[in-house]
């Protein structure tokens, strides 16, 4: 467990849009029973084996850090908070499908983790509004997750599929849409149970979450 | 003819005060969720229109605006709506979104949110026995029965949150108290923070590592079902899982250790900002505020009775302004500490409750600052309640409040400089 096996990746997003849920069916393989409200940060780790079969296979521990609150806490949880966004290795955007807000605040969430190394108080001049310029040099890799798609009535679905499509080309993105329903539990190994097989991909330089 | 043209006024007035109802609602309660269900929105807006309206009515009533009688005829028209929306409408919606919330009986929705209705009917009612507020000559369904109880309610509130709100601006504003905080006090917490998160990540890492091999070895680790399982499990638990519930339980602790350090050092970097302002010359003007407050609220909790009858005209306006100004903002800082996406309807209905209920009891209270002349239309129609009682039963509770308030300050300041010293 030396330090350079140490992959850390944030999960940010709303309250209740399913973080905390997504983490533990990531880590433990099986659904959340009882979702409770996440205080500060909740971390999970998922022994991932990386290029599995071939002769550069390596075991890593990915440590994903669930990070709870909301766009518009109180500054001085902000300050808080920004102390776990150091060396971050990835960002996983969690939103709500059926919440249009929780989508527009992912680009509040993204500048918080980004501008780490500004002043804890620096002034956001974009005010949250998108701008392309901020994420053209990130160079940490983003994912962006939409939940609760059974939620939506069917007639609706590509309606938002659509919208979340745009989403994830924005942030320069790889999007994938979940599912999580209490059927998917308990597979084995590193298969990710329960996910939707709807994928997109946004933009050249951007990775999954398995790094080099 | 003059009773059209003060309707109408009375009208676009309450018009005025729903649409800012409506845009404090959407600026500022709901500016992170998506508000799907419009009915929250128009019940939280009527209600603090018809709230807003009573006051209006109370100034009118002094400046002698509008003719008596159809100033009497609003205001009989207002309190029947008011004591409709708070004791039958909102309690029903509260019911109803609380039930929709719990998935077992989302399927009759409407017929357990009536049942919830009734209870909250029934301990409402009962409210009123051991309170001597009312003479037995009235019916049951009058507007006194009902506003006396939420007279009640509104008033034991009211004192509670004046007695809190009296100790704790000066506590809060003066910068006597602040506790000093420096740059290296709050990066120690950090660095322990970041510790214990790194402790609960090798731990974690251990647990997975372990699980995977007793997976790859063919034990799964199964949580005993059934009364056969949990008797197996007691003779025969493999050694593996054994360890993982072992490790678990430091890792609970571990994790409860963490999520405490999170919220002394986001109450730390509140400390500091408060410091920082105070600073500034908005933050002095407020401390000099601070002191002055101070000095009225011990006024308050040691002479209650003090205010003479033309003094007391110009403090019911600015009672009025700052009491609604601040039930607001304490309202939209309570909302956003408590709320999530799932419960942000009922919690809203709730404030909207409470905001009604104030307001309700405000009308009842400020009869005692208002000059004798004035208190005769409030007498009128809200009919031969025993307000005495609720005089006397504001300044118990206040007091109780205020001192209990100054207990639990008083306790929180001392240990939190201990807290902080640890290595």
């Amino acid at each position: 467990m030396a330090s350079l096996d140490r992959v850390k990746v944030l999960v940010l997003g709303d309250s209740g849009v399913g973080k905390s849920s997504l983490v533990h069916l990531l880590c433990q393989n099986q659904v959340l029973g009882n979702p409770s409200w996440t205080v500060g940060c909740s971390v999970d780790v998922r022994v991932h084996d990386y290029k599995e079969g071939t002769p550069e296979e390596k075991t890593y521990y990915i440590e994903l850090w669930d990070v709870g609150g909301s766009v518009g806490s109180a500054s001085s949880v902000k300050s808080t908070r920004a102390v776990f966004y150091n060396s971050v290795n990835g960002i996983i955007l969690v939103h709500d499908l059926t919440n249009k807000k929780s989508s527009q605040n992912l680009y509040r969430w993204s500048l918080e983790a980004l501008n780490r190394d500004l002043v804890p108080t620096g002034v956001l001049v974009t005010n949250g509004d998108y701008d392309r310029e901020q994420f053209a040099d990130n160079q940490i890799p983003l994912l962006v997750i939409g939940t609760k798609l059974d939620q939506i009535h069917e007639a609706k679905r590509h309606e938002v599929l659509t919208r979340t499509a745009f989403l994830a080309e924005d942030f320069n993105a790889e999007e994938i849409n979940l599912v999580i329903e209490k059927r998917y539990f308990l597979r084995e190994g590193n298969q990710i149970p329960g996910f939707s097989d709807r994928k997109r991909f946004g933009g050249g330089t951007l990775k999954s979450l398995h790094y080099d | 003819m003059s009773f059209l043209i003060d309707s109408s006024i009375m009208i676009t007035s309450q018009i005025l005060f729903f649409g800012f109802g409506w845009l404090f609602f959407m600026r500022q309660l709901f500016k992170d969720y998506e508000v799907r269900q419009y009915v929250v929105q128009v019940i939280f807006s009527v209600t603090f229109a018809f709230s807003c309206t009573m006051f209006e009515l109370i100034i009118f009533e002094i400046l002698k605006v509008l003719n008596s009688s159809s100033r009497y005829f609003h205001w009989k028209m207002n309190l029947c709506v008011i004591l409709l929306i708070l004791v039958f409408m909102v309690p029903f919606y509260i019911g109803y979104f609380i039930v929709s919330n719990i998935r077992l009986l989302h399927r009759q929705r409407l017929l357990f949110s009536c049942l919830l209705w009734l209870t909250f009917m029934y301990f409402f009612w009962k409210l009123g026995d051991p309170f001597p507020i009312l003479s037995p000559k009235h019916g049951i369904l009058s507007i006194e029965q009902l506003i006396s109880r939420v007279g009640v309610i509104g008033v034991t509130l009211m004192a509670l949150l004046s007695g809190f709100g009296a100790v704790n601006c000066p506590y809060t504003y003066m910068s006597y108290f602040l506790r000093n905080v420096t740059d290296a006090d709050i990066l120690a917490l950090e660095r322990r923070l970041l510790q214990t998160m790194d402790m609960i990540i090798s731990k974690k890492k251990r647990m997975a590592m372990t699980r995977r091999t007793m997976f790859q070895k063919g034990e799964v680790h199964n949580k005993p079902s059934g009364f056969w399982g949990m008797i197996k499990s007691v003779t025969t638990s493999a050694p593996g899982s054994e360890n993982l519930t072992l490790i678990q339980q430091e890792v609970d602790a571990l994790e409860e250790l963490s999520r405490q350090l999170f919220l002394e050092t986001a109450d730390l970097y509140a400390t500091k900002e408060r410091i920082e302002y105070s600073k500034t010359f908005k933050g002095k003007y407020f401390n000099f505020l601070g002191y002055f407050f101070s000095i009225y609220c011990v006024w308050k909790i040691f002479m209650v009775k003090f205010w003479s009858q033309h003094i007391s005209f110009i403090l019911v306006g600015i009672i009025i302004v700052t009491s609604i100004r601040g039930l607001l903002i304490t309202l939209t800082k309570f909302f956003y500490a408590i709320s999530s996406s799932k419960s942000s309807n009922v919690i809203v209905l709730l404030l909207a409750q409470i905001m009604g209920m104030y307001f309700v009891s405000s009308v009842l209270l400020i009869r005692m600052s208002m000059p004798l002349e004035y208190r005769t239309i409030i007498t009128e129609v809200l009919g031969e309640l025993q307000f005495n009682f609720y005089h006397r039963w504001f300044d118990v509770i206040f007091l109780v409040s205020a001192l209990s308030s100054i207990l639990f300050l008083y306790l929180a300041h001392k240990q939190a400089p201990e807290k902080h010293m640890a290595p």
